[in-house]
Formats: structure tokens, C-alpha cells, sequence
């Protein structure tokens, strides 16, 4: 009977049930959304390597411990060692030194580019930064040592420089000195803030003897912890290897130690916010459906008084019309909040603004649930006013 | 039922008030008269000569204020909604001026309707559908919606609803109010062979062309019987109705 009830008003059953699924489907569309750009910030910091830690010199702009006097000391190789020291420092998985070359021109005949990052580094640099090569080697101990004339170049400076053709093993040269390519770096994108592939590698002391001099000055020093649990085991350890050189005239560490970890649950707890932002809209839409049902149930209970006298009439019972007009508003919602899900499922197979949603059963769950009780609900209330009405009453209405 | 009672449906002192005080309007004024089985009865009267209010308490869709209303011997006015909806379907069949069918809704369905509040397996109301649809001649027309009738097939319809749960009383309120001639007449021999196989009728209206139809013509006026004419005897046909001279209520109401 219900059944035919909604067959009988095709296009309000319609529209009932699209208000339905918009809202179910847009909360599990904007829920996956906000998980799904959790998720890539997430992995973009995670790309950088969560065991890891980063010495700078001076106070970084994100430091922790930003220093506060003029006092200006460079890190040095010297650091290193004594951060190698594993009685020292047991939760020191590996120490990797890196100098920065600036305005570094990259050429490789009438190809010219000036690559973001040029960094003189040694072998443990691809596991600390996640940076593994897709073709050829990385820089090995045996190019550090031997000086060697090698680079590992990021995709963006094969593209520029080389084109289609396979850069391993051409030479390319740095401020007109030739150098081998010895591997291409696996593609990371953007940041953010700069192309993470516009990069050039090479021994630490190449760049040196090249680009940087020998003033044994580094920029960073990367610190792998031996485990995400020890990072600030590590953290704590390194700071007081390292307060004794690098201090200020007040005693206090003239550097900054940055950590993933810390940076991690920054990011996280700000794209949960945007994830619970995103999801109150949904919630919003879901309830403006479920008005939207109440809205179209209260019409039909008004538009169809003299049907409903008629019924009681011939002697429908107060159970009958209730039952009818629930069951009516019991499927539009299930109806809407299946349709709503299909659409939510396909929907969030799609990039919706650069971001890959990340579906949510709970929030798949959540939203058909709250969509059928929020359906049943405002379906409740006219169907009770419906089946109280005298059949004298309702027959009379016009 | 307590006892076998020599009427269908008695109305003993029924009166109905409406509001209270000084705007009281009494549509009924201490109503008194039984209808036996078999009997086909006309109640005529002008508009607010209070027949409406009538027949909607026979039909159980409003209850009198004052006195009692026997349907078969069961005081109608002590039942609950529960009980009402019960009577209404089972042993009253209503026909209304407005044929009130289910729109969108074809007639099959229509007349299962009654059927289906009561309960009746799904066979069994198809087949007494049918049944009722067949003897009000609509039989090519089962499967059609209401929009797609004219008045009198939709009038015919609505008797063949009102007769399908095989009530004790088909209760007709301005039958043909809405009709041509030629349904009217339709109509009415509908009626008249419904109460030749011993259906018992009773039909409101307010043209005495129609109440010339009846075995037996109320009159009824300011909420009172004026007249009460037999026409016919219970028993037997009812009356040719050309050669019965039509009540003239006019005169009485003036």
C-alpha cells in the first residue's frame, strides 16, 4: 500500500528522496575529502622521514629552542663524530651531513637551470630523507671518499635538462664543472612551497672541493632516530652532545633541532579540525534533507486529508494510516540513503580539488543512519497528525 | 449481539448539538425511527434540515450527542475508534456525493481498499472485487484510474466499494447529487437490484424524483422527521417509481 502510495506521486517521492541523498551524500563525500587531505599531508611529512631530526644552525623559523643572542655558530664535521658516538648517543641511528649550494647553475649544453636545492651530502641521505633512487645508484662511501664527480639528479632537472633521453651516465655540468649522473631520485612533488624534485646531490666533499669551499661549515645535520618511539630520546641526546660547542653567551643551544614528529601531530591535529569543519556542513546539508522530508510529508498529510477520511471511512483503522504514511517515509529514506551512498562511493573515486578523498566506513554508516532516523523521524509526526484526524473531519476538508 | 432485534439499526432520541450555549445549532432534535432488513429508505430534506448530520451518524462517522444509535442490535455510540473502524468496515458500505475514490488509483484497487483494512487474504479480496465490480457493471473497467471515468462509472465504482465487504447497510448520501440524468438512472437501478437480492439501502437526497425510488420516503426538517410515507412493503420489490406521486416535501418545509 505504501508502495503505492509513492508510486501514485512520482515526482514528490522524487524530490524527497534526492533531498535524502545529497545530504547522505555529501557528508561521506566531505568526510573523505577531509581525511583524504589529512592523509597527503600526512604522507608529505612522513616523506621527509619520521625518525628524523634536523640540526640547523641558529634559530630556525620553526625552532623550538630559537636562539636569542647574536652568537652564530656553523655545525661541523666534528658534530658529526661526536653524534656517531653510540655510547654517547645509543638512539642515534645515523648521522648525515649536508651542505647547501646556492645559485648553483645547472647546464647540459644550451639546457640551463637553477635548481632549488644543490646539497653536498653522503650515502645515508637517501634512507634519512626517503629519498631512494628509481634509476641507477645513490652517492655510495666510496664517492664521498674518493671525491668523485658524481650527481643524483630529482625528475624535474632530468626533464629540463635532458628530455625525453635517459640521463644516467650523461654529464651534466655545475657552475662549468662536468659531473656523471649516477641516478634519478624517485619523484616527490611539490611541498607546498618548492618543487621537492628540482634537486641536485653530490659527495659531500666534491662540494666542498667545487661549490662550497672548505670551511668545513654544514648547514644541516639529519639525525635518524633508531625508531619512531626514541625520536626524542635522540632529540634530547644530540642536544646535549651538541649544547657544549654551540651555546650562547646565556648557556643556551645556539641551534635548533627540528622534529617530524612533533611537526606530524601539529599538522594532523589542524587537518582534523578541517576534517570535523568539513564534516558539521555535511551535517548541516544531512539535516536539511531530513527537513526537506518533513516539509514534503507534511504536504502530502495536508494534500491527501480527504484520501485519509476516505480511508478511515471505509474503515482504515488509525494503525492503517500510520503504518501506511511511516512506511512511506521509512522507504523514501532508505531508498535516498542507499542512493545517497552510491553516490557518496562514486563520488569519492574522484579528485575534488587536488585531493584524493579517503572513504570512511564509519562515516558511510553514519551518514545512511542518520539519514533514514532523520527520514523516520519528521516522517513520524504528520503521519500521526494524518491518522488522528475524525473521518468526518478529514472528509470534509477540501 | 445480545438478542435477535426485529430492525437493523435503531435511532432512539438521537440528537446532535453543535458548539455550546448560546450558539448551540441543533442539527438533530430527538430522531426516532428503525429501518428493518431488506428496507430501502429515502431521507429527504433541504440543505440544513440536518439529513447530513443523519447520515453521518448512521455511518458512524460522528456521534450523536444525546440518545442511542443501535446498529444490529450494538450500541454504536459505546464503541472505542478501534471498534468504529471495524463497524464502518464490515457492516456499513458508504456511497458519497463526491464518489471520494482514491485518485491515481485504479478502480480494482479502489474497491479492494475496504478488503484489505479488513484483513481479507489476498485471493479473496481480488476475487469479491471482481465480484462487487462485476454487479455494478464496471467489469471492462477494473483496471482503469478514476480520472479516466466518467461520474457515473465513478459513482458506479464507489457502490461496488461500498458493496464489497458485504455490509448490512449501504448507505448513500446524494448519490446521484453530482450526476446526468442518464447516470442518475444507472445509479438508481443499480440500487434497486442491490435491494431486490435484499441489500438494505439507505440514500439521502434532496430531489423527490429520486426519494420516488424508495420503498419508504423520510422527510426530515429543522433537525426533525416531518413525514414518514411507506411507499412499498419491506418485503417485495420496491416501488415502479412512476407510479408513485413524489413527496412533496417543498410544502412541508416551507
Amino acid at each position: 500500500m505504501a508502495v503505492h502510495g509513492l508510486l501514485a506521486n512520482r515526482l514528490r517521492s522524487f524530490l524527497t528522496l534526492l533531498g535524502i541523498s545529497i545530504g547522505v551524500a555529501s557528508v561521506i563525500i566531505l568526510v573523505a575529502v577531509g581525511h583524504g587531505s589529512a592523509v597527503s599531508v600526512q604522507k608529505q611529512i612522513e616523506g621527509l622521514g619520521t625518525n628524523l631530526l634536523t640540526v640547523q644552525s641558529g634559530g630556525g623559523l620553526f625552532g623550538r629552542r630559537a636562539s636569542t643572542a647574536s652568537t652564530f655558530t656553523y655545525m661541523t664535521l666534528k658534530d658529526v663524530t661526536a653524534l656517531q658516538d653510540r655510547n654517547v648517543a645509543p638512539d642515534i641511528a645515523s648521522v648525515t651531513p649536508v651542505v647547501s649550494a646556492s645559485s648553483v647553475t645547472a647546464s647540459n649544453g644550451a639546457a640551463s637551470v637553477t635548481p632549488d636545492t644543490v646539497d653536498g651530502t653522503t650515502a645515508s641521505y637517501a634512507e634519512v630523507r626517503k629519498a631512494p633512487v628509481t634509476e641507477g645508484t645513490f652517492l655510495t662511501a666510496t664517492d664521498v671518499k674518493s671525491h668523485a664527480r658524481v650527481v643524483v639528479i630529482g625528475t624535474t632537472i632530468a626533464q629540463d635538462l635532458f628530455g625525453g633521453v635517459d640521463p644516467l651516465g650523461q654529464k651534466l655540468k655545475l657552475n662549468g664543472v662536468d659531473y656523471t649522473v649516477e641516478g634519478v631520485l624517485k619523484s616527490k612533488g611539490s611541498n607546498g612551497f618548492q618543487d621537492q624534485d628540482s634537486i641536485v646531490l653530490l659527495p659531500l666533499t666534491t662540494a666542498q672541493d667545487y661549490l662550497v669551499g672548505h670551511t668545513g661549515q654544514l648547514n644541516q645535520i639529519l639525525i635518524e632516530a633508531t625508531s619512531p618511539s626514541t625520536v626524542s630520546a635522540a632529540d634530547s641526546e644530540a642536544t646535549s652532545i651538541l649544547t657544549p660547542n654551540h651555546s650562547n653567551t646565556d648557556g643556551s643551544a645556539a641551534f635548533t633541532i627540528l622534529n617530524q614528529a612533533s611537526l606530524l601531530q601539529t599538522t594532523s591535529s589542524s587537518t582534523h579540525t578541517f576534517t570535523v569543519l568539513l564534516a558539521a556542513v555535511a551535517a548541516i546539508s544531512l539535516l536539511v534533507g531530513g527537513i526537506g522530508v518533513m516539509n514534503i510529508m507534511l504536504v502530502t498529510v495536508t494534500e491527501r486529508t480527504r484520501e485519509i477520511g476516505i480511508r478511515k471511512a471505509i474503515g482504515a483503522r488509525k494503525a492503517d494510516v500510520l503504518g501506511q504514511f511511516m512506511t512511506e517515509a521509512g522507504l523514501l529514506s532508505v531508498l535516498g540513503g542507499v542512493a545517497g551512498v552510491a553516490v557518496g562511493l562514486v563520488g569519492a573515486q574522484f579528485t575534488i580539488v587536488g585531493v584524493q578523498p579517503v572513504l570512511q566506513s564509519y562515516a558511510v554508516f553514519l551518514a545512511f543512519g542518520v539519514g533514514v532516523a532523520v527520514g523516520l523521524f519528521f516522517g513520524i509526526y504528520p503521519a500521526n497528525r494524518a491518522a488522528s484526524l475524525r473521518p468526518i473531519e478529514a472528509l470534509r476538508y477540501e | 449481539m445480545a438478542e435477535p432485534a426485529p430492525f437493523l439499526m435503531k435511532l432512539a432520541g438521537v440528537s446532535k448539538i453543535y458548539g455550546v450555549g448560546e450558539i448551540a445549532v441543533h442539527a438533530l432534535r430527538q430522531v426516532d425511527f428503525d429501518v428493518a432488513p431488506g428496507d430501502y429508505v429515502a431521507i429527504i430534506g433541504s440543505s440544513g434540515s440536518g439529513k447530513s448530520t443523519l447520515m453521518n451518524i448512521i455511518g458512524c462517522l460522528d456521534q450523536p450527542t444525546h440518545g442511542h444509535y443501535l446498529l444490529e442490535g450494538i450500541d454504536v455510540g459505546q464503541l472505542d475508534d478501534f471498534e468504529l473502524a471495524y463497524i464502518r468496515n464490515r457492516r456499513i458500505g458508504l456511497v458519497f456525493q463526491s464518489f471520494n475514490l482514491i485518485p491515481r488509483t485504479s478502480v480494482l484497487r479502489n474497491v479492494e481498499l475496504p478488503l484489505i483494512y479488513g484483513r481479507k487474504s489476498k485471493t479473496e479480496r481480488h476475487e469479491r472485487a471482481l465480484e462487487a465490480i462485476a454487479a455494478v457493471g464496471l467489469g471492462d473497467r477494473a483496471r482503469h484510474v478514476p480520472s479516466e471515468l466518467s461520474g457515473g462509472q465513478q459513482q458506479r465504482a464507489a457502490i461496488a466499494r461500498a458493496i464489497a465487504t458485504d455490509p448490512a447497510i449501504v448507505l448513500a448520501d446524494e448519490p446521484t447529487g453530482n450526476l446526468d440524468t442518464v447516470s442518475t438512472r444507472d445509479v438508481l437501478r443499480i440500487f434497486r437490484n442491490l435491494n431486490e437480492a435484499g441489500r438494505t439501502i439507505v440514500m439521502i437526497t434532496h430531489e423527490s424524483d429520486v426519494a420516488a425510488h424508495a420503498k419508504r420516503v423520510i422527510q426530515v426538517a429543522d433537525g426533525r422527521i416531518v413525514r414518514d410515507i411507506r411507499q412499498a412493503p419491506v418485503e417485495g420489490p420496491p416501488p415502479d417509481p412512476d407510479s408513485i406521486v413524489p413527496v412533496d416535501f417543498e410544502l412541508v418545509s416551507a
